[in-house]
């Protein structure tokens, strides 16, 4: 033991951890080799990702190729022709609406519920939060029919408000869990502190609350611009050509057509890129968000 | 975490007004405190439970849009149609097959990559943002990617690595398979593994790192080995995230739609409910049947959400 101890010491002072992760077991020795094998399967797993991007800048002969040509000189022929497609800047126009404008109504609605269920809680709050959820656990593929009617009967098929609508409905049970897991991180304490100096509750939200739920609200927004964003089994049943959002134009590349592999990764890599931005933006917060709050 | 973390219940008794002046100011009180809360709940009261009553009712009409004449009550004849409709019990077991192995792969895949990544090593930060970058690509996007890019017979990256890797020891007739129509559903099970891992990898990981380091040293202090730290400290504790993981996973994979309409169109033997259950209302137009169907997942999500919320609760009361 004695004799091992300086070198372990040495090794960590070189490795020296980022200040988020904790260091839990300084008895283990670092050993390199499976840093090599975390970064290779690291590798494996980003391959496609980058396989896509690689693909979308070669030329639609270049993609085709059986071996791969990886050294393919690069073009944006690829991206050319997406964007020719007279539908693409549409269906990603409806996407951003979509996604932007049900994002902020879901924080328009949760984070005031939130509050009600975390700072001041309503009694029987965690019955509350759990109807929420058990409304998100419904699967929306049984909800379809009932709203394509609905649509049908009152003209609202094919409209951007339609999708924007239930998408807020679809992030709103998600969100407010988030939401209250962020905002009871607000210590009790400076709650009080803050009542007794006399500040009224807009000032307590703005100057107490506000700096602690801040991060996370955005990263709750930014999770729920990605569902939004990737939302297919209500577009494709509820819009047609004008209200058609970005995965929906994706569903026209299902079928092969000739030589058109580029052109698809284009599409794929640019429909993808603003969810890989919020995703990587909301990377600290991620988990929290996605567990609904239940692991931190 | 450096602030502590107060609990919702604490507040509670701590913003409970004085005895003196109870009833007629806690009632009004009680409302103050509710408004926040209304508008949501209004809202989301409406766009769910709305739809899945409709649902209910026109489960017990026979409805064909393409018999528009015929409508009318049909008691449980939709029902009795989906139990002896062997198409729909091969989607319901295709369904089961498909979430099981996703969700179990995935855990295990996701598991072993935390434990990677729960080491120090150069880079780390780097490779948990490519761990993540499948999680982030569209659905879609993702499943067009691996049908078109990776597992196409001709020209999809996998054969193509067989064919280069065949090459180099100088053969030239590499095996080349033609994924999607000989496997189809190993196919979308791979390309949803690939999606999924992150996300049980991230879920595992905050597992791993709020491990009690003390009972893990005193472990191995006291000469466990290795394994025997894992088996007996690292996975009892991983438990409650394991079971996190998983549930969350089943609800989300038993939704699948996109992977199953991008990648095969539910042929071949992949169509799970909620691409056969699309296909009833969009193809056959047979509404009380979709309905009957819908119904029927409805109950099946309910026994899975069952655990779901189980294991939510628990993290919540250790949370309170």
């Amino acid at each position: 033991m004695a004799a091992t101890a300086p070198a372990t010491t040495a090794a960590e002072a070189d490795a020296a951890p980022p200040q988020q992760y904790r260091k839990h077991s300084k008895l283990t020795r670092p050993n390199p080799l499976w840093g090599v094998v975390a970064w290779l399967v690291g590798l494996l797993f980003a391959a496609p990702v980058l396989w896509m991007v690689l693909t979308s800048l070669h030329s639609e002969v270049d993609a085709a190729t059986n071996p791969p040509s990886l050294l393919a000189p690069l073009t944006l022929d690829g991206y050319r022709s997406f964007f020719g497609n007279s539908n693409a800047w549409p269906a990603l126009i409806n996407s951003a609406t979509a996604s932007v404008v049900s994002t902020l109504l879901v924080l328009a609605l949760s984070i005031p519920a939130a509050y009600a269920l975390s700072i001041r809680p309503v009694r029987k709050w965690s019955d509350v939060l759990f109807f929420l959820l058990s409304t998100r656990f419904l699967p929306i593929v049984a909800a379809v029919l009932p709203l394509y009617l609905f649509a049908v009967w009152s003209g609202a098929l094919d409209q951007i408000g339609t999708l924007i609508l239930l998408y807020t409905a679809m992030n709103l049970p998600i969100a407010i869990w988030m939401m209250r897991s962020f905002l009871a991180e607000v210590p009790v304490e400076m709650l009080e502190a803050a009542q007794l100096d006399g500040a009224g509750l807009i000032r307590t939200l703005r100057s107490v609350v506000a700096p602690v739920a801040m991060p996370g609200i955005a990263a709750t927004a930014l999770i729920c611009f990605i569902f939004s964003w990737q939302e297919l089994l209500l577009a494709r049943s509820l819009t047609g050509v004008v209200a058609g959002t970005a995965p929906v134009f994706l569903t026209s590349f299902v079928t092969s057509q000739g030589l058109f592999l580029a052109q698809v990764s284009a599409a794929a890599t640019i429909v993808s890129l603003p969810v890989l931005v919020a995703g990587f933006a909301a990377q600290d917060k991620l988990v929290q968000g996605l567990s609904l709050g239940a692991v931190k | 975490m450096s602030v502590e973390e107060t609990t919702p219940r604490q507040r509670t008794v701590l913003a409970e007004p004085a005895p003196q002046e109870q009833r007629a100011a806690s009632r009004k009180s009680g409302w103050v405190r509710r408004a926040p809360l209304l508008p949501a709940l209004v809202f989301v009261i409406i766009t769910t439970q709305l739809p899945f009553a409709t649902t209910i009712v026109i489960s017990f009409m026979s409805w064909n849009a393409l018999r528009p004449n015929d409508r009318g009550f049909a008691g449980f004849g939709n029902y009795a149609q989906v139990f002896s409709d062997a198409n729909l019990r091969s989607s319901v077991v295709t369904t089961v097959v498909l979430t099981v192995v996703v969700v179990g792969v995935s855990l295990l895949l996701g598991l072993l990559v935390a434990l990677l990544l729960d080491r120090e090593f150069i880079g780390r930060g780097a490779v948990r943002t490519m761990m993540i970058a499948p999680f982030l690509v569209v659905p879609v996007a993702a499943a067009l990617l691996w049908k078109h890019a990776l597992l196409n017979p001709s020209y999809g990256l996998i054969n193509g690595v067989l064919t280069w890797v065949w090459g180099i020891f100088g053969s030239s007739s590499p095996p080349q398979v033609a994924w999607l129509t000989q496997f189809p559903l190993i196919s979308i099970e791979l390309a949803l593994i690939w999606q999924w891992t992150p996300f049980m990898m991230l879920i595992l990981l905050a597992g791993l790192q709020s491990r009690p380091a003390d009972a893990f040293e005193a472990a191995k202090m006291d000469g466990a080995s290795a394994f025997q730290a894992f088996r007996y400290i690292t996975l009892p504790h991983l438990r409650r995230y394991i079971d996190l993981g998983a549930t969350l996973g089943a609800i989300f994979i038993v939704q699948n739609f996109d992977a199953v309409f991008t990648m095969t169109s539910g042929a071949l033997g992949t169509a799970n409910l909620p691409y056969t259950i699309y296909q009833t209302f969009f193809v056959r137009q047979d509404y009380g049947l979709a309905a009957a169907q819908g119904v029927i997942v409805v109950i099946g999500t309910i026994i899975v959400a069952t655990f779901a919320l189980r294991s939510a609760s628990s993290l919540l009361k250790e949370d309170s």
